[in-house]
């Protein structure tokens, strides 16, 4: 048994890829080894900086073992006659290498033939090694290649090759991968090392790379920012650095050999909005923010090093000196932005492309517009107070005219909070009563929420409101151009938005139809430009498939409906997205009940015999008659089927009670199935079971399709 | 904190001196309007085809939109590149590069430098590539870019690319706050006297801004577009027909002059950005028209190049380095 251990060295990989391709890597060398019997259950421990990915093998067999194999020759009637060996006999020998004694028979049930047993010499593990790592390494998924090597055919990968290591035990594998010899000497740290690490074993290979300032697992130096924040906080009293998941992930992925330093600004950028100061210092200068014992901003910064530290302060120094000059560009941005109100840059929409064949901003703000006031009337259908329409009305004019000022141009990032803080402190209308501009403010601000899962909804309902407008309208345009998601491919991050909109939705309990919202958006688009370029002829369809998608998702993965639970409830409808909610709430809890389970397989039963009635071209008849009913079973259900939908009725969306309601029909149900048969020969008794059937099905299934409901859970 | 005492020219003089030491040819700024150093010749049309090149020249480049009228001290309308072409490039391309940012007076021992991913990307010249901004102590001094594409022509072999933002890195050395504040000379016999950035090109920045945002006139330069156009989209379509006649002139047939053609109307359509004359539907339209310019002259260029290839072959001389005569 040896130990493997495989290093790509690379110039730097992009950093949002390195996480993926190192586990892709470790993953493929495991199966590898499985698959070519070199390894049962290999320990696989996955290493990556920006300069490498690798993967240590422990316990690689030096060879294949060997392996006994039957081989099948010729049939014994035609390798013997009256006991004597023919040709093909002793060409089987021949081929299986052995003697023409040692040639055993076996029956079969197509008769008898010759057999043998043959040893199959296991393969060097380094010869299959060096075969098949480089066709490993070419399938290695990455988000974008490029060529380097001369030559058209050359192969590609994320970034340039440098240096390939590649050991099993002590003994390097012959591996030749775009123009380089895989060898035992790996690259210690670009800057702070001199060069070369000799390998003397793959084991060794962690710890060798240490001495060279590499720390090779990312865990550790996780580990090690950690610390490193923590203790460099420290040095301001109270203070906390802003934990934040992605950053850190970011530069664990861009340093090597990591340390943090503390730098500071000065406290009179406090005075810009802490959105604006924290989007500089994350996104463009990938810094930590620090915040007091409050959980206010505090002037000061940390930054992550790909070097052992800065005794001298140099890089403190120059590290703030590049913050100053970009907040300074932040406060310049902010001045110059308000000699123009969010008012007159609305009007210089008109040069500010949405998308080519969808005109404008300007266009766009019109349709969003009269959608949102469509939405509104919805809304206010039962209350007409439930909404403040002159909020969501002069929000949406205003919502995008923040793309014209410099400070989103710069930080495209901060779209739409530039707006809402800008409406702030602007004079928006003089006529407008201070609490009215802050709530319109709002839901500029909150306009592209939620931009993820996990990220909140408009705080607002007019925020809610100008939110789906804004996607709906984005979504309808792009449909009706054709331009929909499919597979990976969703460059306008459609499904994102629609994902918002359910989720709007569903937390702000809005009774309004995803076909009526839509409608309204495709209308809106009436009599332009951009609708001389539609071409998707089946825009209703495509929308509800669609969404149905993304509801399906949010139910299950963001709700954590049963995925039985959610089929069920999508069958008896998907428009109002409040409603499938309220219904897959109340299916939830009787799922598990004996009297549901029931009522699922008597459906499921329903459903097949309905099916097969028509597939015979067996009609039911046109209306269930209790008069024509021959058993008492059939009569029961039919007395207990109309109560019951009588109640449901009068239940209309108190769905826990009308479940009660349904559940009555069990036990009839059950009755019916043990004692009635419905395929019989009369053809006016088995045509009204049929209808009363149907009935049952279709009166029953308003909440769910129960059927759906899988048994046993 | 130790100033650096490398002037502005001097850190020019050191980089230039840098990159001859090995082997590049230094050429000089390209004397026409350009956005950045990738679209002088001796990059655009250098890296396509098979021969090697290796060159390395300032190039002042022109964005008019970024004009600040000389009040913001990071920006600039006119910014210079230290632009260098290696091509095919060498293994150790990164460390070389290195050595260079040492040949400034940077101790990497005692700074934070780190490549992140930056790719490159021109639609008006169908041109992109794959590379890094490289970070140091947290500032933006270089654009490294393996070049994949120009003209809409795939390249082979492929052009490393580094462009260096003079500005920011003097800015840097000298440890000042503002752009205009960089000592661009000093007179050695008397170290006080000084020449800063801002004497030399301050009332560059605020004329040309106020010319740019303010004073160009839209209807000229719409009309020099179309004019400038017209005459590249002509040049191009004859040296089309020359090709087809395999023409023996195609040799001496000015397709450098048809590119010259092309970076004016780059130029005129930025000014017309800056101008906010380019509506919505223009805009898109204006880019596809010069990037058609762009790649018309990259495709004939590579047909010109292969030609004149063979010429020398068949004719037994060395092919001259120069592009063209």
């Amino acid at each position: 048994m040896a130990d493997f251990l495989l290093e790509i060295g690379c110039e730097e990989i992009p950093a949002r890829m390195i996480n993926g391709a190192r586990e892709e890597l470790a993953r493929r060398v495991g199966e590898l080894l499985t698959r070519e019997r070199l390894a049962q259950k290999t320990i696989l421990e996955p290493f990556s900086t920006p300069r490498r990915i690798a993967v240590l093998a422990r316990g690689v067999a030096g060879s294949q073992p060997d392996a006994e194999e039957q081989v099948m020759g010729p049939a014994t009637k035609v390798a013997f006659k009256d006991g004597q060996p023919q040709p093909p006999a002793h060409a089987f020998a021949k081929k299986v290498g052995l003697e023409l004694s040692q040639i055993e028979k076996v029956s079969t049930p197509k008769g008898e033939y010759l057999s043998a047993k043959v040893v199959k010499k296991g393969r060097p593990a380094a010869e299959i090694l060096s075969e098949s790592l480089p066709k490993e390494i070419a399938a290695l998924y990455w988000a974008k290649n490029m060529y380097w090597c001369p030559g058209k055919t050359s192969e590609r990968f994320v970034r340039p090759v440098r240096w390939v290591v590649a050991m099993l035990g002590e003994q390097a594998v012959p591996v030749e991968l775009f123009g380089t010899s895989a060898g035992r000497a790996s690259e210690g740290h670009r800057i702070l090392s001199s060069g070369t690490v000799k390998l003397d074993s793959p084991t060794a290979y962690a710890e060798k790379l240490q001495s060279a300032y590499v720390v090779a697992s990312p865990a550790e130096r996780e580990h090690r920012i950690r610390k490193a924040l923590d203790a460099a906080t420290r040095k301001v009293a109270g203070a906390r650095w802003r934990e934040d998941k992605e950053l850190l992930e970011t530069v664990v992925n861009l340093t090597e050999f990591p340390s943090v330093i503390l730098g500071n600004f000065d406290p009179e950028f406090l005075s810009l909005p802490e959105e604006v100061l924290v989007t500089v210092m994350r996104d463009h200068q990938k810094y930590f923010a620090v915040e007091d014992a409050n959980g206010k901003l505090a002037p000061h910064f940390l930054a992550v090093l790909n070097t052992s530290g800065d005794p001298q302060g140099l890089i403190q120094h120059g590290n703030e000196r590049v913050l100053r000059a970009r907040f300074n560009d932040a406060r310049f941005f902010w001045n110059v932005d308000q000699k123009h109100s969010l008012r007159e840059r609305s009007g210089w929409l008109k040069n500010v492309t949405f998308q080519k064949d969808l005109g404008s901003y300007f266009d766009k703000t019109r349709r969003v517009q009269g959608l949102a006031s469509q939405i509104c009337e919805w809304v206010c259908a039962d209350d007409p107070k439930a909404i403040r329409s002159g909020v969501v009305h002069k929000g949406a004019l205003l919502a995008k005219a923040d793309l014209t000022t410099e400070l989103v141009k710069e930080f495209t990032e901060l779209q739409g909070i530039v707006g809402g803080l800008y409406a702030r402190v602007q004079q928006l209308d003089e006529s407008l009563p201070e609490a009215t501009r802050m709530a319109i403010a709002e839901v500029i601000y909150d306009q592209y929420k939620p931009e993820s899962m996990d990220d909140s909804v408009p705080r607002s309902i007019e925020g809610a409101v100008l939110s789906i407008a804004d996607k709906a309208d984005s979504i309808a345009g792009m449909f009706a151009l054709g331009l929909i998601p499919s597979g990976s491919k969703d460059p306008f991050a459609l499904r994102r938005q629609a994902n918002g909109i359910v989720k709007i939705i569903a937390e702000h309990k809005l009774h309004v139809q995803i076909s009526d919202i839509f409608r309204s958006a495709r209308e809106q688009y009436q009599g332009s430009e951009a609708e001389k370029k539609f071409k998707s002829a089946n825009f209703t369809a495509d929308i509800e498939t669609f969404f149905r998608e993304r509801l399906e998702f949010y139910l299950r993965d963001v709700r954590g409906f049963a995925y039985d639970v959610v089929n069920a409830v999508l069958a008896a409808g998907a428009d109002d997205i409040v409603d499938v909610i309220a219904r897959a709430e109340a299916v939830s809890q009787v799922r598990g009940s004996e009297d549901f389970q029931a009522i699922g397989a008597a459906f499921k039963r329903i459903k097949n015999i309905l099916r097969q009635a028509n597939e015979k071209k067996i009609e039911p008849a046109e209306k269930f008659n209790a008069s024509d009913a021959t058993e008492d079973a059939e009569k029961k259900l039919g007395d207990v089927m109309a109560r019951a939908k009588a109640a449901l009725t009068e239940k209309k969306e108190d769905y826990v009670a009308s479940l009660g309601e349904i559940a009555q029909v069990r036990q009839p149900v059950d009755t019916f199935f043990d004692k009635v048969m419905v395929m019989v020969d009369d053809a006016k008794v088995r045509a009204n079971r049929l209808a009363l059937l149907r009935d049952l099905l279709a009166d029953f299934s308003t909440i769910a399709d129960f059927s759906e409901i899988v048994a046993g859970k | 904190m130790a100033k650096s005492s490398l002037t502005y020219q001097e850190l020019i003089l050191r980089l230039q001196n840098f990159w001859a030491e090995r082997g590049c040819v230094l050429q000089q700024p390209y004397d026409l309007e350009v956005g950045a150093g990738t679209m002088a010749p001796e990059t655009f049309l250098r890296v396509l085809g098979p021969k090697e090149y290796k060159v390395a020249y300032l190039q002042p480049s022109r964005r008019p939109a970024d004009g600040r009228y000389g009040e913001n001290p990071n920006r600039l309308y006119k910014h210079t590149q230290l632009q260098v072409i290696l091509k095919p490039p060498p293994q150790d391309v990164q460390e070389l590069y290195l050595k260079s940012l040492e040949a400034i007076g940077i101790d990497l021992r005692e700074h934070d430098i780190k490549f992140e991913e930056d790719n490159w990307e021109s639609p008006t010249l169908g041109a992109w590539g794959i590379g890094w901004q490289v970070m140091l102590d947290g500032l933006e001094i270089t654009q490294f870019t393996y070049f994949q594409q120009c003209g809409g022509v795939d390249l082979d072999p492929i052009s490393a690319e580094l462009t260096y933002g003079l500005e920011r890195i003097a800015a840097f050395l000298q440890d000042v706050d503002s752009i205009y504040d960089i000592v661009w000379a000093r007179d050695p016999q008397d170290p006080k006297k000084v020449f800063t950035y801002g004497d030399v090109r301050l009332a560059d920045e605020l004329q040309m801004s106020v010319y740019n945002f303010e004073a160009a006139k839209v209807e000229f330069l719409w009309k020099h577009l179309e004019m400038y156009e017209a005459e590249c989209k002509e040049l191009i379509a004859q040296f089309a027909a020359k090709q087809k006649e395999r023409s023996a002139e195609l040799n001496r047939f000015p397709l450098l002059g048809a590119y010259e053609l092309c970076l004016k109307c780059s130029h005129l359509f930025n000014l017309l950005d800056a101008r906010g004359a380019i509506s919505v539907t223009e805009r898109v339209g204006v880019i596809a028209r010069i990037r058609q310019l762009a790649v018309g002259v990259a495709k004939a260029w590579v047909v010109q190049q292969s030609a004149r290839e063979e010429k020398a072959e068949s004719e037994g001389e060395p092919v001259a380095a120069g592009a063209a005569k």
